[in-house]
C-alpha cells in the first residue's frame, strides 16, 4: 500500500502521519505543495495537521488552492482515498470535497487534550476494524475545530452514515458533536482528532493504530 | 481601480468572536449592545479600469477564495 503525505509550509504533523502509515506496513512518499502532479501508484493521500500558510485568510483556505490540491481533488474525483486530519480536515472542507466548515472553537480557546470519541459508522475502510459505538481516546489540538453545517447537511450526513466519529463531551461547539465526516463515496475522511498521535502505548494510548492498520489492509488487498 | 471586499459570517452562523467582543465592551461599561459581528475587510488595487469587468472579477475572487460561502457572505465596494 502506497500513501502520499502532502506537506505545506506550516504543516507539522506530516512526519507523525508518515510514521503511523509506515508502522502499519505502508510505503510513504511525501508530496510537496508546489508539485502539480502526484507520484504515480498512490493508494491514499493524507493531508496532515498543522498551520498551513499560517492559517492566513481562513484555516486551510490557501492550502486548498495550492497547485498540489488541484491534483488531490482530481485524485478524489477519480475515486481515490483521502485522509485529512485537523488542518487537513479544514483543507478538505475548503476544497469542497467534504461538506461544512470548521470555525473558531465556541469557547475561543485552543484546546489540546485527549478526548473520548464514539465510532458512529464502520461502513468504510477507515473505521471498519472498530465496533460501532466503540469509545476511543484520541488527542485533539486545535483552535478552529468547531464543525458547522446547515441542518439539512447534518441530517443528510447522519442519515447516510457519513458521520465517522462524534465527541462524547463536545470540546469545541461542533454541531451534533461531529468530530469526523466522510464523503458521499466514503473514500474521503476528514477528522479533527489526531489518530496518528496515538498509535503506540508510549504515546499514552494506541486507539488510532487500528485506523491505519485497517486502511493499509483494505487498500493492499483492494 | 480599487475594490473593497467585506466578508462577514452569515447571520445564521454564531460568531463567537463577536460575542467575546460584545462581552468585553460591556465590561468596559458600554451599555445596550445587542449584537456584535466581526468580519474582514480586504482591499484590492487592480490594473483593470472597466467597472463591469472589475465587478465580475472581484465577485469570482470572492466565490473562489476570499469568502467561504458555506459560512460567510460578502459584499463589495468598487471605485
Amino acid at each position: 500500500m502506497r500513501a502520499g503525505v502532502v506537506v505545506f509550509p506550516g504543516s507539522n504533523c506530516d512526519r507523525d502521519l508518515a510514521v503511523a502509515f509506515e508502522q502499519s506496513g505502508a510505503h510513504v512518499t511525501k508530496v510537496w505543495h508546489k508539485d502539480t502532479t502526484l507520484p504515480t501508484g498512490l493508494d491514499i493521500i493524507a493531508i496532515p495537521g498543522g498551520f498551513s500558510f499560517g492559517d492566513y485568510l481562513r484555516c486551510g483556505a490557501i492550502a486548498a488552492r495550492s497547485p498540489i490540491c488541484r491534483a488531490v481533488v482530481d485524485f478524489a474525483h477519480a475515486g481515490g482515498y483521502l485522509l485529512g486530519v485537523c488542518n487537513g480536515f479544514q483543507v478538505l472542507t475548503e476544497t469542497g470535497l467534504l461538506p461544512g466548515a470548521l470555525m473558531r472553537n465556541a469557547n475561543l480557546k485552543f484546546v489540546c487534550k485527549p478526548v473520548e470519541l464514539k465510532v458512529e459508522s464502520t461502513e468504510n475502510v477507515f473505521t471498519v476494524d472498530y465496533q460501532e459505538g466503540q469509545r476511543l481516546t484520541v488527542p485533539i489540538a486545535h483552535h478552529d475545530g468547531n464543525y458547522t453545517a446547515d441542518d439539512e447537511t447534518v441530517a443528510r450526513l447522519k442519515g447516510e452514515g457519513r458521520v465517522a466519529f462524534t465527541y462524547c463531551d463536545n470540546p469545541n461547539g461542533s454541531v451534533a458533536n461531529i468530530a469526523g465526516v466522510l464523503s458521499q463515496n466514503r473514500r474521503v475522511l476528514g477528522m479533527m482528532p489526531h489518530p496518528e498521535r496515538c498509535i503506540e502505548p508510549l504515546q499514552g494510548g494506541a486507539d488510532g493504530a487500528l485506523l491505519f492498520a485497517a486502511l493499509t489492509n483494505a487498500l493492499e488487498t483492494a | 481601480m480599487k475594490a473593497r471586499v467585506h466578508v462577514m459570517l452569515k447571520s445564521a452562523v454564531l460568531d463567537p468572536q463577536g460575542e467575546a467582543v460584545r462581552h468585553a465592551l460591556a465590561s468596559l461599561g458600554f451599555e445596550g449592545i445587542e449584537d456584535v459581528r466581526q468580519g474582514k475587510v480586504i482591499d484590492l488595487d487592480l490594473a483593470e479600469n472597466d467597472l463591469a469587468k472589475v465587478e465580475a472579477t472581484v465577485r469570482e475572487m470572492c466565490e473562489r477564495l476570499l469568502a467561504n460561502t458555506v459560512i460567510e457572505s460578502y459584499s463589495m465596494e468598487i471605485g
